[in-house]
C-alpha cells in the first residue's frame, strides 16, 4: 500500500514544476497564446530539450519509457501553468497514433521530428457529425494504384491550425458507423488538396476545420493494418483522457488555491470575504471536490497497468466523468467567488477556468462517460 | 505506486476470513440479511466471540488489550467485518470512552473498567448533547457539585443512543462556573446508571424506533473517584475521543456491500417486466454513487498509505466523514427508490424471526427501505453535523 512515486518519477516531477513556477507565468503565457503560432517556439524547444516530449515513447524508439505515471505527474504540472505548447495533441495523441501503429520507416519519418521537436503534430479524427462517436468515420480513402485518395472533412483538430504532420482517421471499408474499416494514414499537413480554416480555441489554443480533396497519400503512409485501426484510436483517447484528466487536477488546484487567496484579501463590509460562512463552505465543497478528484486520478492511473482491461475503461470513465462535473463546479465557483474579476480578461483564474471547462467536452464529457461507466458497471 | 495488498497482508485476510466463516452465528447473519435488528444480547454475543479471538478492540494499544496489528491489517479487517455484513460494534465503550480511560484515567479506573469493557460485560452510553448544546457542546449545562467525596449531579443529557440497555454513562458535566472560557470547567465523569437519581425517557425517532433517549439527572450522587483526569480538562479529553478512529470513519466497505446489494437488487428484482437496472434514470444514479464510493475508497487509502508509513493522515482524511455520510445516506435514498410503491406500507412489526410470510408485505426487506431512509438521516448530524465538519475543514484546512 503505497502511493508515493520512485526518485526518477520525482526528479521528473521536479523539473516540470520548477520550469512552470520560474519560467511560465502568465503574461508570457497569454502573449504567447494571442500570437500567430498560439505557443512559444523557444518553449517548445525547451521541453524537447529537457527530454519531455520524449516521455511517452519506448526506448527503442528514442523515448524515455514513461507510463501513465509519468504522463499524470507532466500533465498536472501542464495544467497548473496552463500550458499551451501541444504537448497533448503533438506527443500523446499524433504521437501516441504513430508510437502504437508506425513500423521503424515511419518512426524515423514522422514520428522522431515529433520527438525531438523540430515539427509538431495533429490527429485529426474527429467530424462535424460525430459527436463523442469515435467510429463514425464519413471521410473516406480509396486505394488508387500505390495510393489512397483522401476525401472529407475533419474537425475541431487540436493544434491543427500550425501542426506539420497530419494523422488522418478515414474508411477504407464498411458503413459510416462501423467500427471495422477505420485506416489511419500519416501525411505532410501542406499536402496537395488539404485546405484549413484555422481558429483560436476559446481556451487560448489553436485548432482547424480540415478539408481533403483528392489528396493522395502514398501507400507507405498508411499506418498499420488497413481497416483496424479502431482499437488503436480507442486506446489513444484512453491515454489522451488520462492526460488531461491530470491537467485538469492541477487547474482545479490552481483555482482552489487563487479562491482562497482571493477572498482572504478581498475586504467588504469591513471583513475580509472569505471570513463569511457561505462562502466558506463553498470552498470547503471545491476542496472536498479536488480531493476526491486526485483520488479517482490515482485509481485511474493504477488501474491502466491492470490486467483486466474493463478496470481500465470504467476507472477512465469514472474520473472523466468527475472531472466534467467537478471541473465545472470548481469553475464556476472561483468565478463566483472573484466576483467581477472573475469574468475579467486580464484575471488568470478567467483562463483557467475557460480550459477546465474545454476539457470536459474533450473526449466524452461527464454525460458521456458515466454512460459509458454504467454500461461496465 | 501501488494499491496490492503483500503475500503476508493477504494471508492475514484469508486467517479473517476463515474466522468469520466459522465463528460469526448465522442466526445473526439471518437477521443482518433480512432487515431484522439484533438483539441487545445479539450485539453482546458476537462481541464476546471477537474477545475470545482477542480481536475486539484493534485500535487499543497492546498493552491494554490491542491487537497490535498495522494500519493495513485494521483495514483488512474492517473491510472484511463488513463483506460479512456483521453487526456494528457498539462503540460507546470500545472507541470512545475505554481510550479516554487508558490515556487519561488513573491506574485504578484502568483495572476496575477496561476488562470489562473488552469483555462486553458492560453496556456504556455517551453523555454529551444536551437539549440546549448541540454543535454548540461547550454551552453545555448539566452541574456536577462537588460535595465532601462526592459529585452531585444535576441536567439533561439528550439523544443518548441505546441509552436504555446502558449499565454506565460517560458525561460531560460543568464542576466550575467561574471560567474565563467556556470549553474550562467541564470535566469528564462516569456514572453508573443504577445510581439514585438517574432517569431514562425514550425518546421515539422518524421512523417510529426507540433508539435515543434522554437522560435525566436529579441529585444524583457519584464519587469523585469516578473523575476521569483531571477536574475542569472534560473539553480537551471529550475532543480527544472524537478524534479516535479517524480510520474507517467513512465506513466504505458497508457502504460497498450495500451497493453491491443494490446492484444486485436492480438486475434480479423484476417488477413490471423488466428490471430495474434497464432505467436509464436509476441506472445512472447507481453508475453515479459507485464513482463517488471508489473516490472515497481511494481518499481512504491515501490516508491509510500515510498513516502506514509512519505520517500524518493528509488533508484528505477531512473529508472521508462529510463524504462518507452523504454517500451512505445516497444509497439510502436508491434504496427507496428502488422499492416504488413498496416503501411506503409501514409495518416494522414484520422485520421480526418470528413474523408470518403470510401477512408479509412486500419482497424482501422492500418496506424497510424508507424506514432506513428516514431513520439514517442521523448520519450528517450526530458526531458532529457536516456543517460544523466542513468548519472544521475551513478552519485546520483553509486556514480560514
Amino acid at each position: 500500500m503505497d502511493f508515493a512515486i520512485t526518485e526518477e518519477q520525482s526528479l521528473l516531477q521536479d523539473s516540470v514544476a520548477k520550469f512552470i513556477d520560474n519560467d511560465y507565468d502568465f503574461e508570457k503565457r497569454m502573449k504567447h497564446s494571442e500570437s500567430e503560432l498560439g505557443y512559444s517556439a523557444e518553449d517548445w524547444q525547451e521541453f524537447a530539450n529537457l527530454g519531455w516530449t520524449a516521455v511517452p515513447f519506448p526506448e527503442e524508439d528514442g523515448g524515455l519509457d514513461g507510463g501513465p505515471v509519468e504522463l499524470m505527474l507532466i500533465m498536472e504540472q501542464f495544467g497548473r501553468g496552463l500550458v499551451v505548447e501541444p504537448y497533448l495533441a503533438s506527443i500523446v495523441l499524433a504521437g501516441g497514433a504513430l508510437r502504437r501503429t508506425a513500423d521503424d520507416a515511419q518512426k524515423a519519418d514522422w514520428l522522431m521530428p515529433l520527438i525531438e521537436g523540430s515539427k509538431t503534430g495533429a490527429l485529426a479524427y474527429l467530424e462535424p457529425q460525430s459527436r463523442y462517436r469515435l467510429a463514425d468515420v464519413a471521410l473516406n480513402a480509396k486505394k488508387d494504384g500505390d495510393d489512397y485518395v483522401l476525401n472529407g472533412e475533419k474537425g475541431v483538430v487540436l493544434n491543427g491550425a500550425t501542426a506539420d504532420v497530419l494523422v488522418v482517421s478515414a474508411r477504407t471499408a464498411g458503413e459510416q458507423k462501423d467500427e471495422d474499416g477505420i485506416s489511419l494514414f500519416v501525411l505532410a499537413a501542406d499536402s496537395n488538396g488539404v485546405k484549413r480554416r484555422a481558429y483560436a480555441t476559446v481556451d487560448g489554443q489553436k485548432g482547424a476545420e480540415i478539408t481533403f480533396k483528392d489528396v493522395r497519400v502514398p501507400a507507405a503512409q498508411l499506418l498499420g493494418e488497413e481497416g483496424k485501426a479502431f482499437p488503436v484510436l480507442q486506446s489513444v483517447l484512453q491515454e489522451a483522457t488520462l492526460a488531461v484528466c491530470a491537467e485538469a487536477l492541477g487547474i482545479m488546484e490552481k483555482l482552489n488555491h487563487k479562491t482562497l487567496e482571493y477572498t482572504k484579501s478581498r475586504v467588504q463590509f469591513g471583513v475580509p470575504i472569505a471570513a463569511f460562512q457561505a462562502l466558506q463552505h463553498r470552498m470547503v465543497e471545491m476542496f472536498m471536490l479536488y480531493e476526491q478528484t486526485k483520488s479517482l486520478l490515482l485509481w485511474a492511473v493504477m488501474a491502466q497497468e491492470s490486467e483486466d482491461a474493463d478496470e481500465a475503461r470504467r476507472a477512465i470513465s469514472a474520473i472523466k466523468y468527475q472531472v466534467g462535473t467537478a471541473g465545472r463546479q470548481i469553475g464556476e465557483e472561483a468565478i463566483q467567488l472573484h466576483g467581477g474579476m472573475g469574468v475579467s480578461w486580464e484575471m488568470d483564474v478567467a483562463h483557467y477556468f475557460k480550459r477546465l471547462t474545454v476539457i470536459n467536452t474533450l473526449f466524452g464529457n461527464a454525460d458521456f462517460h458515466v454512460e459509458r461507466y454504467a454500461d461496465l458497471m | 505506486m501501488d494499491v496490492n495488498f503483500t503475500a503476508e497482508e493477504k494471508t492475514f485476510r484469508e486467517e479473517v476470513r476463515n474466522f468469520l466463516d466459522e465463528k460469526y452465528p448465522e442466526d445473526i447473519a439471518y437477521k443482518m440479511n433480512n432487515g431484522i435488528e439484533p438483539d441487545p444480547e445479539d450485539f453482546i454475543r458476537w462481541q464476546k466471540i471477537l474477545y475470545q479471538q482477542g480481536w475486539i478492540a484493534p485500535n487499543w494499544p497492546v498493552e491494554y488489550g490491542g491487537t497490535g496489528w498495522s494500519p493495513v491489517q485494521k483495514y483488512i479487517f474492517s473491510m472484511e467485518m463488513a463483506r460479512y455484513n456483521t453487526p456494528r460494534l457498539i462503540p460507546f465503550g470500545l472507541s470512545m470512552v475505554g481510550p479516554v480511560i487508558y490515556t487519561f484515567g488513573n491506574e485504578a479506573q484502568k483495572e476496575r473498567f477496561l476488562p470489562d469493557i473488552l469483555e462486553s460485560n458492560v453496556w456504556w452510553a455517551q453523555g454529551y448533547s444536551e437539549p440546549g448544546a448541540g454543535s454548540d457542546l461547550a454551552s453545555l449545562k448539566t452541574r456536577a457539585d462537588r460535595d465532601g467525596d462526592e459529585y452531585v449531579i444535576n441536567g439533561t443529557k439528550t439523544w443518548t443512543t441505546l441509552g436504555q440497555h446502558a449499565d454506565w454513562i460517560f458525561l460531560l458535566a460543568r464542576t466550575s462556573q467561574d471560567v474565563e472560557r467556556r470549553q474550562e470547567g467541564i470535566s469528564f465523569i462516569l456514572c453508573d446508571m443504577k445510581t439514585p437519581g438517574v432517569s431514562v425517557k425514550p425518546i421515539i425517532t422518524i421512523e417510529g424506533g426507540h433508539e435515543v433517549n434522554e437522560v435525566h439527572f436529579e441529585d444524583v450522587r457519584v464519587p469523585v473517584q469516578n473523575l476521569v483526569g483531571e477536574e475542569g480538562k472534560g473539553w480537551t479529553y471529550g475532543k480527544v475521543l472524537l478524534q479516535h478512529e479517524r480510520t474507517n470513519i467513512a465506513d466504505v466497505a458497508r457502504s460497498q456491500y450495500r451497493l453491491n446489494r443494490l446492484k444486485e437488487l436492480a438486475r434480479s428484482s423484476v417488477r413490471g417486466g423488466e428490471p430495474l437496472i434497464g432505467d436509464w434514470s436509476f441506472r445512472r444514479k447507481l453508475a453515479e454513487a459507485e464513482i463517488s464510493l471508489k473516490a472515497l475508497e481511494y481518499t481512504d487509502l491515501r490516508t491509510l498509505a500515510a498513516v502506514a508509513t509512519g505520517k500524518a493522515p493528509g488533508p484528505e482524511s477531512s473529508i472521508l466523514k462529510i463524504r462518507g455520510t452523504e454517500l451512505q445516506q445516497l444509497i439510502d435514498t436508491l434504496f427507496m427508490e428502488a422499492a416504488g410503491y413498496y416503501a411506503i406500507p409501514f409495518v416494522p412489526d414484520q422485520y421480526q424471526v418470528d413474523f408470518g410470510e403470510e401477512d408479509y408485505v412486500g419482497e424482501g426487506a422492500e418496506t424497510r427501505t424508507s424506514l432506513v431512509y428516514f431513520n439514517n438521516r442521523k448520519a450528517s448530524i450526530y458526531g458532529g453535523s457536516n456543517e460544523i465538519q466542513r468548519n472544521i475543514v475551513a478552519k485546520h484546512v483553509l486556514g480560514l
